[in-house]
């Protein structure tokens, strides 16, 4: 059974619908029946393309959020070979809300890191939702140095409302992880390329997103801290989400105009949850052609360039 | 110091909940509700005498504690856009920003500048509190950018004093894209082997500790001060459980290993010294001629009577900011 956000009603109706009427010719199987279904087909067709061209920057956010989207691990199975991952950050724990290892894209070895959200209870629990300890991002450094000593260039896949606000992350130095994490990030001398396949949450999704390349799929979001905790610092009112989601511009569409990503992966008609295995196909041949665009670039020029990237970033904008 | 500038009271003042300092003759001091007189706590560089409760500072006292003879010269920096997401909530952004200016006389939140420390050539930059909360934007990483950038320039050591709630949120984005951006100069100091002391002040929490903030050679912090990734209600929030006493604070960071020292404001100018001439290589300074260089307390002493007359407790309220 389909998950259908507020806003994706009109298809709702429509889709179930056309699921009555398919019932219905399992017995009969009438030629009006199936010109009908045919009709409510391209009726809920062109219903979803006009919404989801159209979506708002708080619709956007929840889709980007949506349960049924594509997580890591399901960029994992569908582009990466022979993925081998490492766990720990080798000084106090293992964290399952960042994942990390070796792995072939398109043949050559990868590191890749990113957020897993998990997909049921169970499993969310197990990996916090997305939100990563000071671990976490220790496990990132760990693994982006090692990508590093071997020449390996690295893909990040970001997915987190932010890093995790508890005692014991405070405690063991969450932001000090975090800076170490985006100071890594910019100090690597192989290619790297990151994805923001959901939400892009806060310093936590900067610590392993500080790319050469920075990708968006389509209905993803990049904030500066969750539209709930933007709302919260703003009006002092969580509630106030969806205020927060378009007042802070916070769609791929809106950070490629100014400047903050490097381009925009589309997603099927209807957002990445209605067809998964073509978003994640899409997003793979993304990132192979960020990455061929720095093909033979030494490491020190790759270091460069990404250094100036980001120091330019803001200093002169489009007027809109 | 200049007092009259305090006598010039912008209109808006209702919504200036927490001034550090006051316009009025008394402070109360937060922690014990102690009633001290402005020139006692100006003499005692804003240390509550007694309860010794470390009062935020401006961005210009901060230089004046820190540089020799209270000299420095500030370094420009570029300007950067102006509220690129067209940002309003009640208010513009730009109203916010020109109502902050007006209030603290800067431009923004970052306030760079270069002088001497017992003699060493030192850049500095401070953030100050009262701009909006000290908060990281475009204008505020340019300033630590241009700063840290001087300081390769001068082969000076980087000083910098960090007070911020976080992220400038009326920039969104771009206010975000500050901690790679600083983190790069970070990076450029540090090619350059040239120290970069961070000061950990009351408040630092949020982007400004995820990033350049956490990422000095050595971590000084003043006593009692916030310092964390989360804010503590984001955390009570989360967690739905009473937070530990202490929890975030200077000595707590301290005791986790996040911070190598916390040092008293009275001392914090001779260790910021001694750390950055022992970095240097520097020879080591004869104590006199450390505190001839010091600012002199004696200078901003108040009028003994006037000094004497309240004591601690008693009731001044007639004399005190009625709403802060």
């Amino acid at each position: 059974m389909r998950t259908y956000l507020d806003f994706e009603k009109p298809v709702a109706e429509l889709e179930g619908k056309i699921a009555e009427l398919r019932a219905l010719s399992d017995d009969e199987s009438s030629a009006a029946i199936s010109e009908e279904v045919k009709q409510l087909e391209e009726k809920a067709a062109k219903s979803l393309q006009e919404i989801y061209t159209n979506l708002k920057p708080w619709q956007k956010t929840q889709v980007a959020r949506h349960p049924e989207r594509p997580h890591f691990s399901d960029y994992i199975d569908g582009l990466i070979a022979e993925f081998t991952p490492l766990a720990g950050d080798r000084k106090f724990a293992e964290d399952h809300a960042i994942i990390g290892g070796l792995g072939r894209f398109k043949g050559g070895s990868v590191m890749v890191i990113g957020q897993e959200k998990g997909n049921d209870t169970q499993s969310r629990l197990r990996h916090n939702f997305g939100m990563a300890r000071p671990e976490g991002y220790r496990k990132a450094v760990r693994l982006m140095e090692l990508a590093d000593k071997f020449a390996v260039p690295v893909i990040t896949i970001v997915d987190t409302a932010g890093a995790y606000p508890g005692i014991g992350a405070e405690e063991r130095g969450q932001s000090e992880a975090i800076a170490r994490s985006t100071d890594c990030c910019l100090a690597l001398g192989v290619p790297h390329v990151a994805l923001i396949i959901g939400e892009g949450g806060s310093g936590g999704a900067v610590a392993i997103a500080t790319a050469n390349k920075v990708l968006m799929l389509e209905h993803s979001i990049y904030t500066v801290a969750s539209p709930e905790a933007s709302a919260s610092i703003l009006w002092r009112d969580s509630t106030r989400a969806e205020d927060a989601a378009t007042a802070m511009k916070v769609t791929a569409k809106h950070l490629k105009k100014l400047g903050v990503i490097d381009a925009i992966v589309d997603e099927p008609v209807g957002g990445a949850h209605r067809n998964p295995a073509e978003t994640v196909k899409l997003a793979g041949e993304a990132i192979a052609r960020e990455f061929a665009t720095m093909d033979g670039l030494a490491p020190d020029d790759l270091r460069k360039t990404r250094r100036a990237k980001f120091l330019d970033m803001g200093r002169s904008l489009p007027s809109t | 110091m200049n007092w009259i500038k305090n006598v010039v009271r912008p209109k808006i003042r209702g919504l200036l909940a927490k001034r550090e300092l006051p316009d009025n003759m008394w402070v109360k001091c937060p922690e014990t509700g102690q009633m001290v007189f402005h020139r006692d706590l100006e003499a005692n560089q804003f240390v509550i005498p007694g309860s010794d409760f470390h009062m935020r500072v401006d961005a210009t006292t901060r230089f004046k504690l820190l540089f020799d003879d209270g000299e420095y010269e500030t370094i420009d920096v570029p300007e950067v856009p102006v509220d690129p997401l067209k940002f309003r909530d009640e208010r513009r952004y730009t109203e916010r920003l020109k109502e902050a200016r007006a209030k603290t006389g800067m431009d923004d939140a970052v306030l760079v500048g270069h002088g001497k420390l017992d003699g060493l050539a030192i850049v500095s930059a401070v953030q100050d509190f009262a701009f909006l909360g000290g908060s990281l934007g475009m204008a505020a990483g340019e300033a630590l950018i241009t700063g840290m950038r001087a300081a390769v320039e001068k082969a000076s050591p980087f000083i910098l004093f960090a007070a911020a709630g976080g992220a400038r949120m009326q920039e969104g984005i771009l206010s975000l894209m500050q901690m790679p951006r600083t983190t790069v100069a970070v990076q450029e100091l540090r090619e350059a082997k040239l120290p970069y002391i961070v000061v950990l002040t009351h408040p630092t929490t949020g982007g400004v500790t995820a990033s350049y903030a956490m990422l000095g050679d050595v971590h000084v912090a003043e006593p009692g001060a916030l310092i964390g990734f989360a804010g503590p209600r984001v955390i009570e929030q989360t967690i739905r459980e009473k937070l530990p006493e202490g929890f975030q604070r200077s000595e707590y960071l301290l005791e986790h290993g996040m911070v190598d020292i916390v040092v008293h404001r009275h001392d914090l100018r001779d260790t910021l010294s001694g750390i950055a001439r022992m970095l240097m290589h520097a020879p080591a300074l004869p104590k006199a001629k450390k505190r001839e260089s010091a600012p002199k307390p004696e200078e901003a002493a108040p009028d003994p009577e006037a000094a004497a007359e309240p004591v601690p407790g008693q009731p001044v309220a007639d004399q005190t900011e009625p709403s802060n």
